[in-house]
């Protein structure tokens, strides 16, 4: 019969909306910004730089400023300028450190390529999606102060990918920590078996 | 708007369709010359989104332009980086283990179902039924993008292959959410295919409109959904044999005569030997590591050579062609985009229709304006 | 009306192509570009036909043709009832700018005190002159085979850029061609609507040559390094720089 189609249509059309009303399969939409959407845990939008400490960020960043994800970054929104000066990292080796890190978060696509290629846990994906600024330039660019953000935090978005980089990171330090101390064993020995050298030599 | 005059048919009118209108998926532009409502010539005009993406790609490492290529059919972002990946691998010669063959499999799939739901959606849109059939579709659409969202981040620029393997390894309750959804997806295509393929307005609109001959469509280099709705059997997937494919049990499925209604109909049809795909995929999963061990994202340099990978996209044959000159960026890295390709024969099944079943044709030739343009 | 089947019962089986007759054709898959070329120069004795490796683990070599019968050979690949590439997946362009290749030669001179052979190396320079090339990928899909790659060299990269479009053989290179003579700046004769293709039509240069100086029409951005950083220098104004 001609016009059947249509109302068999019609009727999953009413089915939709009848069922929009009390079917949760049917309900999808969301009242942001009322309800905040409940974001996965490997959500990724922009990057921020782990630090180890939240009083002293700047002190305990992790990144080395090695470049790496600046070379690597696509879109070329991570700009670095190494430090003149060193400061000892978690492990207790003395490190450079960025005395400028910033991404412009106009350019970043998010695409979490730094993250990937970072040796150093230094720099993860963010849950941040609201950043809207009045500024166009100096607005978007978020500096290192801006950038980092304390190991709890990491462990608060990400919990399973924080706790497996805390796992291996301990299992470095102790790894070094182990290698420090044979070489001091090492050098008490040889220091017994010869004189003792002049002037005190830093352990490796 | 001008009109063009000429003795035999009185005033043509030649109207600039495009590139802000809501019928042509982006920034396309048509340059239409009508005869009263009859289209007498039509003439597309690209590059209104042309980032040049090649020039992009080669003055970056390989590695680098995988996040781009999310954003040439920005749909598809897990299929073009498989293509991608495929021509990368076949460069280096570089291999994949089982599960990560089985993972590409399932992301390809599930982008099929996202790009043929979004793609039924829309061409209802442009049949004039405004927006309740595409909320429809884009409702499971949106559930695969959770999906995709929560093993790699994002919900459309996936980023998710890598030459040698894939990114991140599902666990277990997301494999599992996964499979759900598969299973209930039939349902969903059960109430559409309720709702418009018995409908006789839509059936008046699409059946007999834009029909592509054959041996027009393999000339015109047609792939994909379009060229398998003019009876033509030629599937990447059967054919190429590429991935893991030969594994699993699928049907492809042919049209007759390749109008629009036929090739609505494929998508319907390939989203189905999708979920049977995938449910197989899903059955047969493997465990193991998901990266080959000698692949090298960083620093990654393939021997002197070139390659040409192509796999069957939702929207056709995506192609990449790459010349490697030893160092760490392509000489020549090549896009062969099947929605351009695609576009091909726009105006000859446009000719003596209207401007009505011209935007219904384009609609149904599904093209994406990030990766027509690149 | 949908069949949903596959393989397609009213179509004759074409998964197994005619034994060919060539002896040396008959050992390997009549695609392959070495048993294409002899059948190829029997059929076109004035063509010059050369056979491009690919030294890559793809091993895909390619065919180059000459410009004067490159259609003619387009035709016949793809009228040919063993090939019947009926289908050019893709077409491109590739630009090889000019380059200077140092040939080093071992010559052993004779010592003048009467001792063993000197060996030395003579290095020469020569300059391999630059040309834009375009590549074909067929495909056959009535035989499921291919695929079989062209080439095509123009003479050189400034005034001898015309190569023959083989869009009439072919439609699907209808607008790749016109993207290759817009972003390339190769001539097509006898393409049937040459124009750009993504650059509008006031654009002067071809953007995918290798020499393409992109405008200077720099927007000021914060994070700039590298060569962006160098061409970024001109346009800053004096009080402003990087702004930590």
């Amino acid at each position: 019969m001609l016009g059947s189609g249509i109302l068999k249509g019609l009727a999953v059309t009413a089915k939709n909306f009848v069922g929009s009303y009390h079917n949760p399969a049917r309900m999808v939409t969301q009242e942001y910004p009322d309800v905040q959407p409940q974001l996965p845990a490997n959500y990724r939008n922009f990057p921020f730089l782990v630090t180890e400490n939240a009083t002293d960020p700047m002190g305990t960043m992790r990144c080395v400023a090695c470049q790496i994800c600046e070379k690597e970054c696509p879109p070329q929104c991570i700009y670095i300028e190494k430090s003149k000066d060193k400061k000892p990292d978690a492990n207790g080796k003395l490190q450079l450190y960025p005395a400028v890190f910033d991404i412009d978060t106009a350019v970043c696509m998010s695409c979490q390529l730094c993250v990937e290629v970072c040796p150093f846990d230094a720099i993860k994906m963010d849950h941040v999606f609201a950043i809207a600024a009045t500024n166009r330039f100096s607005g978007l660019l978020l500096n290192r102060e801006e950038l980092a953000k304390p190991n709890t935090y990491f462990h608060e978005i990400r919990p399973d990918e924080a706790a497996e980089v805390d796992g291996r990171l301990a299992a470095e330090r102790a790894a070094a920590e182990e290698k420090a101390k044979a070489a001091a064993a090492a050098k008490a020995t040889a220091a017994t078996a010869t004189k003792p050298a002049t002037g005190g030599a830093a352990a490796p | 708007m001008r009109a063009v005059h000429d003795e035999f048919h009185g005033d043509l009118l030649e109207v600039s369709m495009g590139p802000q209108h809501p019928s042509t998926h982006g920034v396309f532009r048509m340059v239409v010359t009508l005869d009263g409502e009859q289209i007498v010539k039509l003439k597309p005009v690209f590059g209104y989104l042309h980032r040049n993406h090649e020039k992009i790609a080669e003055s970056t490492s390989y590695l680098s332009s995988m996040p781009y290529t999310d954003r040439l059919d920005y749909l598809c972002s897990m299929s073009n980086n498989w293509a991608y990946a495929l021509a990368v691998e076949k460069l280096g010669g570089l291999t994949v283990p089982d599960r990560a063959q089985y993972l590409r499999v399932i992301m390809a799939e599930l982008t099929r179902l996202v790009n043929h739901s979004c793609l039924v959606g829309f061409l209802f849109n442009d049949l004039g039924t405004s927006f309740t059939p595409l909320l429809y579709a884009f409702r499971e659409r949106e559930k695969i993008l959770d999906l995709f969202e929560s093993l790699s981040g994002s919900r459309m620029m996936c980023n998710y292959q890598r030459f040698g393997g894939c990114r991140v390894d599902p666990p277990p309750a997301w494999l599992a959410a996964a499979s759900a959804l598969v299973d209930n997806f039939p349902r969903f295509l059960d109430e559409y295919e309720t709702m418009l393929t018995g409908n006789e307005i839509m059936l008046a609109r699409t059946q007999g409109i834009g029909p592509m001959g054959a041996a027009q469509a393999i000339n015109a280099g047609i792939t994909g959904p379009c060229l398998r709705a003019t009876g033509v059997d030629y599937d990447l997937r059967k054919v190429d044999a590429y991935g893991f494919y030969p594994r699993f049990n699928f049907r492809v499925p042919l049209g007759a005569h390749g109008d629009t209604y036929d090739r609505y109909m494929m998508r319907i049809l390939e989203m189905r030997e999708s979920v049977k795909i995938l449910q197989q995929a899903f059955r047969e999963l493997p465990a193991g590591p998901i990266m080959d061990p000698k692949a090298k994202l960083r620093g990654f340099r393939p021997k002197v050579g070139e390659a040409y990978g192509r796999l069957e996209g939702p929207k056709g044959e995506l192609g990449f062609y790459l010349i490697s000159d030893g160092s760490t960026n392509p000489w020549r890295y090549r896009v062969r985009p099947p929605s351009l390709i695609n576009l091909t024969l726009l105006e000859e099944l446009c000719l003596g229709r209207t401007i009505a079943d011209a935007v219904v044709i384009l609609g149904s030739i599904d093209i994406v304006l990030g990766e027509v343009d690149r | 009306m949908i069949v949903p089947a596959s393989p397609d019962p009213a179509k004759p089986d074409l998964s197994t192509p005619p034994v060919a007759e060539n002896s040396l054709a008959s050992a390997l898959p009549p695609f392959s570009p070495s048993a294409i070329l002899p059948r190829l120069l029997a059929r076109f004795p004035a063509a010059t036909i050369e056979l491009v490796p690919n030294p890559g683990p793809a091993a895909e070599h390619s065919l180059l043709l000459d410009a004067a019968h490159a259609r003619e050979i387009a035709t016949f690949l793809r009228d040919d009832d063993m090939l019947r590439l009926d289908y050019c997946s893709n077409a491109t362009g590739i630009d090889w700018p000019e380059k200077e290749i140092v040939d080093t030669v071992k010559k052993s001179v004779p010592d003048p005190a009467g001792g063993p052979d000197k060996v030395v190396e003579e290095k020469t320079k020569r300059i391999q002159p630059g040309y834009l090339e375009t590549v074909y990928h067929l495909y056959s899909m009535a035989r499921k085979h291919g695929p079989v790659i062209l080439r095509l060299r123009t003479e050189n990269r400034n005034d001898r850029i015309f190569l023959p479009s083989l869009t009439p053989v072919w439609k699907s290179c209808d607008f790749q061609e016109r993207e290759i003579f817009d972003l390339y700046g190769i001539v097509f004769l006898g393409h049937p609507d040459l124009r750009r293709l993504l650059m509008w039509d006031g654009f002067k240069d071809h953007p995918m040559r290798r020499d393409y100086v992109a405008p200077d029409d720099f927007e000021w951005e914060p994070t700039p390094h590298g060569s962006v950083l160098d061409r970024a220098k001109g346009h800053y104004p004096k009080t402003e720089g990087l702004n930590s």
